[in-house]
């Protein structure tokens, strides 16, 4: 359930702020437990452990740079752009990793966003009382069920359907187009960018939902109520009003979802192929840099290659660092318009 | 946001677990490494220690880990299925030995094609893995299959994602059979696959390929048989076409030259002898030559000791091969001259 914490934070910390201008501090209740004497432990504790979060991160990143070092020593900073990856030869890039990192996402929040904003509207504009609770909770339990779970569904159920079905439905549909044909292109596997990108648009769902309903919840009922008043449609409402009101709270929710995927592993290895090439075409197998580190840590010899799967590790941990610092900026600035 | 925080470090703390050390226990021996014999090591533990009262701890971690473990001295033994080279061992004062071996399979999935049925050299395969035969019914495979229907359908190559031991047998058959192979892609316990998709595991080879129709796997002899696959026909060194059989992989064992191996460096793949199955391989336990707790390194060579003589029938239920007796003899005779304790007295004496 730790999945679901920012919507909950972000809740908690607007009812604070709300009761705390509303109710006059005298007026709030005190609550003493253990008398005067305790304050000062408990303020050293807590400050501790608030340090002690600072200290893993910054021990974490100082780990990951003090063991890619070998790496980007012998690559220098083409390691970025090379796309061979020989553990015979002791020659690597991260390349194919990050490509496979960077369209998986992309096809992740493109198929899920839509669907994710879809749901957010309905339950907020158009979802009955009593399903909406129903609904609600069906939504943060899609978040709960952990990945593997979704690596194995992916691998036992949606593959089969992907090499059977759509894929030689696509593949003769949309191949032999010129341009984007190349996208669609090759032996029917089932597995490959797209089935990994389909798993990670349902993982991300309930994130870019529930963040989008917290933007949703922003608007005015004022603005909402006088549109319905001028006889705006419900579709009206959600495109002219919720959505120009709400745009900076979705993107960052989007963004929230993208950071999600970029980092999600066990689904992903279990149906993207593990293969560290790069392919135009969206059915041709890949890898991301989770699914490459989950493949080869383990029996990783020799020097190099544990410090490039770590050069590795580290370049995603720079990813996910600046897709979630432009999330904090523009939630940030979406919660600012909160009316009082 | 703080959920992705945690969820970052949790990645980090487990990866920052694998490669911390494993605290071995009192009274048991422990080890680490290969997956390739684990099914053999645990049966075996299992029944030692219903009759000594000596329990075995061995996690299953991976060739590659096993080697870490046994270099950083975190445990009592290390097994992997690539044997170190003779100077390696010498450089970390590190002693190895064959302690059983197993068989490598392709396995395929085409329909109408039962196990058995088609028939493959090492070339073939070689070029099927290299991309350069494409199609099942590429004029190559035809010429070696008559009578066979084949279909016109697209090979799925399907290897293995993680570093393995089966990985660097298969790659190391293939690099002996094939010129091409040995210069473009290599033997290691992971290559750079010119095509095909990664499967995690003997599981993840054997799913893909039931999965996948038109694909071709490599898998542990065992796993083949569990997942019920079809396994093909390999040309033997001699040129005889065998089908993969305990007898097969012993015959390969036979004709390896343990008494000139120095270390024990030695790969079973592409043995001489008509009825010798091309790849098999053994997988190998390593110790330290100094032993700072003599007493310990001796109860896991007694284990070792009892396993070769009664592991036998076990083995061979779980489809491994055991060693033969004549190399059971040159191990032992290694561990009394080279295992000695830190005061440089011998800790093994038949």
């Amino acid at each position: 359930m730790e999945e679901t914490a920012p919507a909950g934070t972000m809740a908690s910390r607007n009812s604070n702020a709300f009761d705390q201008a509303k109710v006059p501090a005298a007026q709030r209740p005190r609550l003493v437990a253990f008398g005067s004497g305790f304050e000062p432990v408990f303020g050293l504790a807590s400050r501790a452990a608030a340090l002690l979060v600072v200290l893993v991160m910054a021990g974490i990143f100082a780990t990951l740079c003090y063991q890619s070092f070998p790496a980007f020593k012998t690559f220098g900073l083409p390691f970025i752009f090379n796309s061979s990856w020989n553990p015979v030869t002791d020659k690597f890039g991260a390349l194919p990793a990050v490509t496979g990192t960077l369209i998986t996402s992309i096809v992740a929040v493109v198929c899920g966003a839509p669907l994710a904003l879809g749901v957010a509207f309905y339950l907020n504009e158009l979802c009955p009382f009593r399903l909406r609770s129903i609904l609600t909770t069906t939504i943060e339990l899609l978040a709960a069920i952990p990945s593997i779970i979704y690596g194995m569904w992916g691998l036992f159920v949606l593959v089969p359907i992907m090499s059977k079905i759509i894929q030689p439905a696509v593949i003769n549909a949309l191949g032999p187009l010129p341009l984007i044909g190349a996208f669609f292109q090759g032996p029917p596997f089932g597995i490959g960018m797209l089935t990994a990108g389909l798993i990670l648009s349902i993982m991300i769902l309930p994130f870019i939902a529930s963040v989008s309903l917290q933007a949703f919840a922003t608007v005015p009922v004022a603005l909402r109520e006088a549109a319905y008043g001028t006889g705006a449609s419900v579709w009206e409402v959600c495109y002219r009003i919720i959505l120009p009101y709400t745009k900076t709270g979705i993107i960052g929710a989007i963004m929230l979802g993208l950071g999600r995927a970029l980092g999600e592993t066990m689904a992903v290895t279990f149906v993207i192929g593990n293969a560290h090439r790069i392919q135009m075409s969206l059915f041709a197998p890949g890898t991301t840099i989770s699914a490459t580190l989950a493949n080869e840590f383990t029996e990783a010899f020799g020097k190099m290659y544990l410090s490039s799967l770590l050069a590795l590790g580290l370049i995603l941990f720079a990813i996910t660092f600046v897709v979630l610092v432009i999330t904090r900026i523009l939630l940030h600035s979406a919660n600012r318009k909160i009316p009082v | 946001m703080k959920a992705r925080i945690v969820e970052v470090s949790c990645l980090a703390l487990s990866l920052a677990c694998l490669s911390m050390p494993l605290t071995a226990a009192a009274g048991e021996i422990t080890g680490a490494g290969a997956t390739f014999p684990y099914p053999v090591y645990s049966k075996w533990a299992e029944a030692y220690k219903a009759q000594r009262d000596l329990s075995l701890n061995y996690q299953s971690i991976g060739s590659g880990g096993g080697i870490k473990q046994i270099e950083a001295k975190t445990v009592d033994f290390g097994a992997s299925d690539m044997p170190l080279k003779a100077d390696k061992l010498k450089e970390d004062g590190l002693v190895q030995w064959p302690m059983i071996m197993g068989g490598v399979v392709p396995v395929v999935n085409v329909q109408g094609i039962t196990a058995g049925e088609i028939k493959l050299t090492g070339a073939v395969l070689a070029d099927i893995y290299l991309g350069t035969i494409k199609k099942w019914n590429d004029k190559a495979i035809a010429a070696l299959n008559k009578g066979v229907k084949l279909p016109a359908q697209d090979i799925a190559v399907v290897h293995r994602s993680d570093g393995s031991g089966t990985t660097f047998l298969f790659t190391n058959y293939l690099m002996k059979v094939s010129k091409t192979w040995a210069d473009k892609v290599g033997n290691n316990t992971s290559v750079e696959w010119p095509v095909g998709i990664g499967g995690k595991g003997n599981e993840g080879v054997a799913n893909f390929t039931a999965q996948t129709p038109g694909s071709i796997g490599y898998v542990e002899y065992a796993y083949a048989l569990q997942n019920k696959l079809a396994y093909t026909m390999l040309a033997s060194h001699d040129g005889a076409y065998l089908s993969p059989s305990s007898s097969t992989f012993q015959s390969a064992a036979a004709h390896a030259d343990w008494k000139n191996a120095p270390g024990f460096y030695l790969v079973l793949t592409d043995q001489a002898g008509k009825e010798s199955w091309p790849i098999t391989g053994a997988s190998f336990i390593l110790m330290h030559t100094s032993q700072e707790k003599p007493d310990r390194a001796l109860e896991a060579l007694n284990f070792f000791a009892w396993c070769y003589t009664n592991g036998s029938k076990m083995a061979d239920e779980l489809n491994y091969v055991p060693m033969p007796q004549a190399v059971i003899d040159i191990v032992e005779k290694t561990w009394s001259e080279q295992i000695k304790s830190a005061d440089g007295k011998t800790i093994y004496t038949k």
